[in-house]
């Protein structure tokens, strides 16, 4: 290719590097704010002294947290939570998703019931219909209504049965010659043949799982039974975002733990930044599957 | 055992393979949906939802005469207009210049970092803001050198709408980027080859090359923006807003939260979700159509 080497290309190019590295930094930041915040020494973060490096070494964040039952019991909710919802939102897309992926011809019901699951995608009922709903069904403090509250996850219900009708289908056929019933020809050729797309999924039902907080507040009678982003939620952000006057703040502040509020956020960011690496392996084909179908 | 299974006997697997689905669909999605008769009811909790004494649309009328509802529908379009478009404008301009990065460790340094915080919950993110958006915050100290006075940025109520929007299309324009970024990789190189022998400037090159190369990716991601012009992203706002911010941050999910399960008005927050619901429910299914006809695509 022909490179242009003109001075203004070069200023065009200087400008663009820092720029993106800008924006990278920007992106890194919160982590590493965090983590600063996390390590200080309580009266620096109080005072904002924290910005760019930790200030006044201290690990009683860490220590203190240790004490705290409650947060352990949040983190514990959520890992069940996320633990359970992935593998039994998983298999029931799976199983779902397979006899979908077949034509009205081979599958009768087919059409009908994917005429339901996309309405159910485009209509809900709102909040309040929602939650009465779970208030009957006594899903209040119960891990099964954390996991199941959400409905069928049907947009990755139709992202995996995309991916399933787009299999060849001289696999099966081979199958079937060789008399595999529909089971052995789900899981023993047509899961094998989709890791990609499932690891995607996967990654992202187990990270939408995690993320949550609205659910876990609404369907917790106390602070309890919280799944970690409601705990952090309601005691770190709430407290926050309250509105105060100007003094009040300057009140809150002295009272408030900043160091510890942020080791919690950090210790909430690490399942997260240890999945990452998976996720930006796989979720590239993930999006583009969801985004622009060939 | 060699024998193919009869199409009636497959019929009966495939619908035990579906039976989990199904029910998980009747009972966490269906049945919600039931429970919209309370916007044509004075739901009494002694009743029951059934047998509440229907009124007709007069929840309706009395939603919509409400100052506040005025007040949130505005809000919500406006903020989530705003995100719809500038979350791809942001992301377009984003990966039309990191195509430009020719180091390629360094491009993948910066793709890699830049989604980063899409996975990050809004509650982790906003304790981060709030936090440095504080009085004593990085951005405080930053306008206090050139003289500024520091105040809580998220309690004021006009700045409210563009820090929400702007931290948005912070937090997203990595990943959205990506689309962007594949359809980029899908042009031809031979015809920025060719452009570049005729001599066709840097800027001609993506104009006349670039744009119309992904002009499809753009007009299908706008399209489909349609179905949220009524999500103004709750989880986002719920974390950041005060009620310092209600003129210019409420929106019609922060609302429909307040009045239905902190003050109990269950009737009227269900009257106004489902408002929300059947103008998303128009919205999608026109977006969907129109992503068929502009783009050829189809979801299912």
């Amino acid at each position: 290719m022909v490179q242009s080497k003109t001075l203004g290309s070069k200023i065009f190019k200087v400008f663009l590097y820092i720029l993106m590295a800008v924006l990278t930094l920007s992106c890194l930041y919160p982590i590493w704010y965090a983590f600063c915040l996390s390590i200080s020494s309580k009266v620096a973060s109080n005072s904002g002294m924290v910005t760019l490096y930790p200030v006044g070494f201290s690990l009683r964040s860490y220590t203190e947290i240790m004490g705290d039952w409650k947060f352990f019991h949040s983190f514990w909710v959520s890992i069940q939570r996320a633990g359970l919802g992935t593998v039994v939102s998983m298999l029931v897309m799976i199983l779902m998703g397979y006899p979908l992926s077949k034509t009205k011809e081979q599958y009768k019901p087919r059409n009908i019931l994917m005429w339901v699951v996309i309405f159910c995608m485009v209509f809900n009922g709102g909040t309040i219909p929602w939650y009465m709903t779970m208030v009957n069904y006594k899903m209040i403090d119960n891990i099964w209504g954390l996991v199941l509250c959400g409905g069928l996850p049907v947009f990755n219900l139709i992202l995996i049965m995309n991916f399933f009708r787009n299999l060849p289908q001289d696999l099966e056929e081979a199958a079937v010659v060789d008399g595999a019933g529909p089971w052995k020809i789900l899981f023993g050729i047509v899961v094998p043949c989709s890791k990609p797309v499932l690891a995607t999924i996967v990654l992202f039902t187990s990270v939408g799982y995690w993320n949550e907080f609205f659910q876990g507040l609404v369907l917790s009678s106390g602070d309890k039974h919280y799944p970690l982003q409601t705990y952090i939620q309601q005691m770190v952000v709430n407290v926050q975002a309250a509105s105060m006057s100007p003094d009040q703040a300057k009140l809150m502040n002295e009272l408030s733990n900043k160091s510890l509020d942020a080791a919690k956020v950090f210790i909430a960011m690490i399942p997260m930044l240890v999945v990452y690496p998976f996720l930006q392996k796989y979720f590239v084909t993930g999006i583009m599957l969801g985004a622009v179908k060939e | 055992m060699n024998k193919r299974m009869s199409s009636l006997k497959l019929q009966t697997h495939y619908s035990i393979m579906v039976i989990p689905g199904v029910l998980w669909m009747i009972l966490f999605n269906i049945v919600p949906m039931t429970g919209v008769v309370m916007a044509f009811k004075n739901y009494n909790p002694g009743l029951g939802l059934w047998k509440s004494p229907g009124v007709g649309l007069e929840n309706f009328k009395y939603l919509f005469s409400m100052s506040d509802a005025q007040r949130v529908i505005i809000n919500t379009l406006i903020i989530a207009c705003s995100k719809v478009v500038l979350n791809i404008v942001i992301p377009l301009a984003f990966a039309l210049l990191l195509n430009e990065v020719t180091n390629m460790r360094y491009k993948k340094f910066v793709q890699t970092a830049v989604y980063l915080p899409h996975f990050l919950s809004w509650v982790i993110l906003a304790s981060v803001i709030l936090n440095i958006f504080s009085l004593d915050g990085i951005v405080n100290q930053i306008t206090g050198i050139f003289g500024g006075k520091p105040v809580i940025w998220f309690s004021m109520a006009s700045y409210f709408r563009q820090l929400v929007i702007g931290t948005d299309v912070w937090k997203e324009f990595g990943f959205n980027a990506v689309i962007f970024l594949a359809a980029l990789t899908g042009i031809n190189p031979n015809l920025y080859e060719a452009a570049t022998i005729d001599g066709c400037s840097k800027w001609k090159s993506i104009w006349y090359i670039t744009i119309p190369g992904i002009t499809g990716t753009i007009v299908l991601l706008g399209v489909l923006g349609l179905g949220n012009v009524l999500n103004a992203g709750f989880d986002q706002i719920y974390n950041l807003y005060n009620p310092m911010v209600y003129s210019t941050g409420d929106i019609l999910d922060t609302w429909v939260y307040r009045i239905g399960l902190v003050n109990l008005q269950f009737s009227l927050a269900t009257t106004a979700g489902l408002f929300k619901s059947a103008i998303s429910f128009i919205m999608i299914v026109v977006s969907y159509w129109a992503a068929y006809k502009l783009a050829d695509y189809k979801i299912f």
